[in-house]
């Protein structure tokens, strides 16, 4: 086995400055509230983020020029596909405006990937204002049914016929993390205390309540050792964000946030195959090519948002990611580096643990909390000083990974 | 999980543990793989069938179970390393408190589910400690 | 020709329920039956184990076994009275998990408690007329019992598959003769739909059992011309331990001759599988030589005879795969509440 991923910069074609891209930046943000939206359907919600994220700009509905939006699963969970034709419909973008609208799926890390295809537009110059949105309506079905439509973020055949559930293929991480690096229960804990601790300051945070470690340890064990407190929640919410090239952003606001870095690296579906069980190549990859492309290093970012669908999932990302050594991830957390007003804070949104995990939306609402902390909005939860802050988002047990860095300075 | 033709596509799999092998490059695949992920195109696929010895990587206890996998709860699901190198996802069976990272297991033919009463029962293959 | 049994393999689930936890659920004496039947624990398949499973297992147990090539095999029946499906063979399941398939024949065989050693004596025919080279017949069963029944302090799990075949060297018990004794008796019977048989109480024992045992017997020692004192083991349909004891009294064989084969006991009555059970712990330990005298028996009403003889080859083969004793050494014990979860006796929705 070897003892490092197979990085190949190449492909990311970034490494050198793009050619002929223009640089882009987000001129409108909107997070609609996250939980258990039982009053509001998929139509509603994500009108409301981008109608939302719409007036942040300033931006009319003529001059939006695509559309791209995270989903998931609406087949699964709403019985619905032809997601971004259903969109645009009800945003009113497909009746008189005919705005070309995309559906981008890619597991837990739709959200992200939607933004990248709408920076990807909008720098190659075939657009100039671009939605980027997500969007997941979970409770429309039983607990269980929404259970069995994420594990098809996993490989159905060789994970899901074998009794494989998502939490399960996540604590055969954590339990190799454990067995081989000592990272404790106690530190997978202190995650969920601390996104708590963090949700706590977001006003549309599912869930608001602190915790402490004992509250995770004693709740019950889904898949050990992950406890039900280890594992994020099912829940609906949308986001949005609007683009613009970099160069007539300042047309529509004070605050343009820039995207330094657009990244996504791909691995084995099935967590069996991958070169290091408690390493997610994909993420370690994505990360280079940012780094790469924005020409940072680790050190350089004042916040994180990372995918933490489980306790475990942050402190491998936190370790890929570069912000920690490799199993040193547990320790790092417990030490309160990861606070706000730590060394690196992560997760000030509260993360998918307490925030939620709308799934095609948290890529997106990463991205939010990144903008509206780089403008100082961020009141409660603000990181004094950001300049440079960072997403990750994850899909399935880490084959797919999508990493953005976002600049308050141009 | 329903389909009755998918299921029987990788019967042989999943009964008997056939797999795949490169010639090029010597690599083993299971479960089996068309087209080799190294060689790709240049690559030279054969069948290959598992011994099915192999150990234990990693693991977990399943109380939460996945649907259609109540009745078996709490259940053990490990990740095997094939004596032959390919890993795979697979339930454990025995005394979670015995199963341990490292330990040697042996396959075995047991029933992966059904689709309902009235429906298709799926067998294959799951594990057991090797002196069981 | 000679014909015989090339190679056997056992498979038992490592559950047990005590009879007397049995007992203490439906407020029956547990001592009064455990001394009653001579069974005073009985195996219980585990959620995911059902016949077909049970076949494998035993089916591969038996190729180890033997080290035949799978694809010489010409036919695989497997006989129970819980196939796992009512129309769709176990045969075909058991044939494709141990490499026969494709150019063989299959089905599945029912007749209560003896559908497997029906299934060997339907290989005899066909390897014997030359049909095949090799026939596999099974005996598996994950039987029921009614909840507060008499049968479920017995009714088990387990089976045995057994290799036929022609080729001198490679026989490890000859098959000398068989013969065969059945009526239409109805001592035992479960309707399809049903979930559990029903039976005739005492009507089982003399009109059912011990009529066709030992006119099955007396048949195969008549036709060979031999007698008890001619074998060195002898093995009888064990459902339970009382009757098998009785049978053989009956017909003059010694408790030393059945013991070896007594199983019944400590795994309760395998149904298809318990008569082939005794003969695979019976050769399990004989010598070259040693004659062993089988009669199954299976509800409906039959018996089948069997008068063996254990060759050299016995002893090559068998350490390659686990014998009965080394299956059923480490039970694990449960109660009745798992029980009756395993055997899907809970009603879920």
């Amino acid at each position: 086995m070897q003892d490092t991923p197979n990085i190949r910069v190449k492909s990311a074609g970034h490494e050198n400055g793009v050619k002929n891209m223009r640089d882009v930046a987000i001129i409108g943000v909107k997070n609609t509230k996250f939980g258990e939206l039982w009053g509001k359907s998929l139509r509603d919600i994500v009108v409301e983020a981008g109608a939302g994220a719409l007036a942040d700009a300033g931006v009319g509905g003529k001059e939006i020029d695509a559309l791209y939006v995270g989903n998931m699963s609406g087949g699964r969970f709403i019985d619905q596909e032809h997601i971004g034709a259903l969109i645009a419909d009800y945003s009113g973008l497909s009746k008189n405006l005919h705005v070309p609208a995309t559906r981008v799926e890619a597991a837990c890390a739709s959200g992200g990937l939607a933004l990248r295809q709408a920076i990807m537009a909008v720098a190659s110059g075939y657009n100039d204002i671009v939605i980027a949105a997500g969007a997941e309506k979970m409770t429309d079905v039983g607990s269980e049914e929404a259970s069995s439509a994420l594990a098809a973020a996993a490989d159905r055949e060789w994970e899901g016929m074998a009794g494989a559930t998502f939490p399960g293929i996540y604590a055969m991480i954590a339990r190799l993390h454990m067995h081989r690096y000592g990272t404790t229960s106690e530190q997978l804990a202190e995650v969920a205390v601390k996104n708590h601790k963090n949700g706590s300051l977001n006003p549309i945070a599912q869930y608001k309540n602190k915790i402490t470690v004992d509250d995770v340890l004693k709740s019950i064990m889904v898949a050990d050792p992950l406890h039900i407190f280890d594992c994020s929640p099912i829940t609906d919410g949308a986001s949005a964000l609007v683009l613009a090239p970099a160069d007539i952003a300042h047309k529509y606001t004070d605050t343009p946030i820039y995207i330094k870095a657009t990244a996504q690296a791909s691995d084995t579906i099935a967590l069996h195959d991958r070169r290091d069980i408690t390493t997610l190549d994909a993420t370690v990859v994505a990360a280079k090519r940012a780094y790469s492309m924005a020409k940072l290093r680790p050190e350089d970012i004042d916040l994180v948002e990372v995918h933490d669908c489980f306790t475990i999932a942050e402190i491998c990302a936190i370790e890929d990611l570069g912000f920690a050594e490799k199993g040193k991830g547990g320790i790092v957390t417990a030490n309160g580096e990861t606070a706000i007003g730590g060394r690196i804070p992560v997760n000030t949104s509260g993360g998918l643990k307490a925030c939620g995990h709308p799934v095609g939306a948290t890529g997106i609402k990463q991205a939010v909390e990144i903008v509206t902390q780089l403008r100082g909005e961020a009141g409660k939860r603000q990181v004094e000083g950001a300049e440079y802050g960072m997403t990750h988002n994850v899909g399935g047990s880490g084959a797919t990974a999508v990493v953005h860095i976002f600049s308050r300075e141009r | 999980m329903s389909s009755v033709p998918r299921f029987w596509r990788s019967l042989g799999s999943r009964y008997n543990l056939e797999g795949t092998r490169c010639k090029e490059c010597g690599e083993h695949f299971y479960p089996p793989r068309n087209f080799c992920v190294n060689c790709r195109r240049v690559g030279h696929i054969e069948p290959y069938r598992f011994k099915g010895t192999g150990e234990i990587i990693s693991y977990t206890v399943i109380h939460t179970a996945a649907e259609g996998f109540e009745d078996l709860a709490p259940y053990t699901l490990a990740i095997i390393q094939l004596d032959e190198g390919p890993r795979l996802t697979s339930q454990v069976i025995g005394d979670p408190e015995k199963i341990h990272i490292g330990m040697r297991v042996r396959s075995v033919f047991r029933k992966l589910g059904e689709d309902g009463e009235g429906g298709m029962i799926y067998y294959g293959t799951k594990f057991v400690p090797e002196d069981a | 020709m000679t014909i015989g049994i090339v190679s056997y393999g056992a498979y038992v689930p490592r559950y047990r329920i005590k009879v007397e936890e049995i007992a203490r659920v439906w407020g029956d004496n547990a001592d009064a039956l455990k001394s009653g039947l001579m069974v005073y624990e009985k195996s219980v398949p585990d959620i995911d184990e059902d016949a077909a499973t049970i076949a494998v297992e035993a089916a591969r147990y038996a190729m180890a076994r033997s080290g035949a090539d799978p694809e010489r095999i010409g036919a695989v029946y497997t006989g129970s009275e819980s196939h796992p499906y009512a129309v769709k063979p176990t045969s075909t399941i058991v044939a494709q998990a141990i490499g026969a398939t494709p150019n063989m024949t299959a089905a599945d065989f029912e007749f209560a408690c003896k559908a497997g050693t029906a299934a060997v004596q339907a290989c005899m025919g066909l390897v014997s007329s030359g049909m095949i080279d090799l026939g596999m017949a099974i005996g598996a069963d994950v039987s029921q019992g009614a909840p507060g029944d008499a049968l479920e302090y017995t009714a088990a799990a387990g089976g045995v598959a057994c290799l036929i075949g022609r080729n001198e060297s490679e026989i490890a018990a000859i098959i000398e003769d068989t013969y065969s004794f059945t009526t239409d008796t109805p001592d035992f019977w479960r309707r399809e739909g049903m979930p559990y048989p029903e039976h005739g109480g005492r009507f089982t024992g003399e009109p059912g059992y011990f009529k066709h045992v030992t006119n099955g017997a007396k048949g195969l020692m008549e036709k060979l011309g031999t007698k008890p004192t001619d074998y060195d083991y002898a093995v009888f349909h064990q459902p339970n331990g009382k009757f098998p004891t009785k049978a053989a009294k009956t017909l003059g064989f010694t408790r030393a001759q059945i013991a070896p084969g007594l199983v019944v006991p400590k795994i309760g009555n395998t149904y298809s599988g318990s008569c082939l059970m005794g003969i695979a712990a019976t050769l399990d330990q004989a010598k070259p030589g040693d004659r062993i005298f089988a009669t199954a028996f299976g509800s409906g009403a039959g018996s089948d005879a069997f008068s063996i003889t254990v060759t050299d080859r016995i002893e090559e083969i068998r350490n390659r795969a686990p014998t009965v004793s080394e299956l059923i050494k480490n039970p694990v014990y449960i109660d009745y509440a798992r029980y009756a979860k395993h055997k899907g006796k809970i009603r879920r929705s």
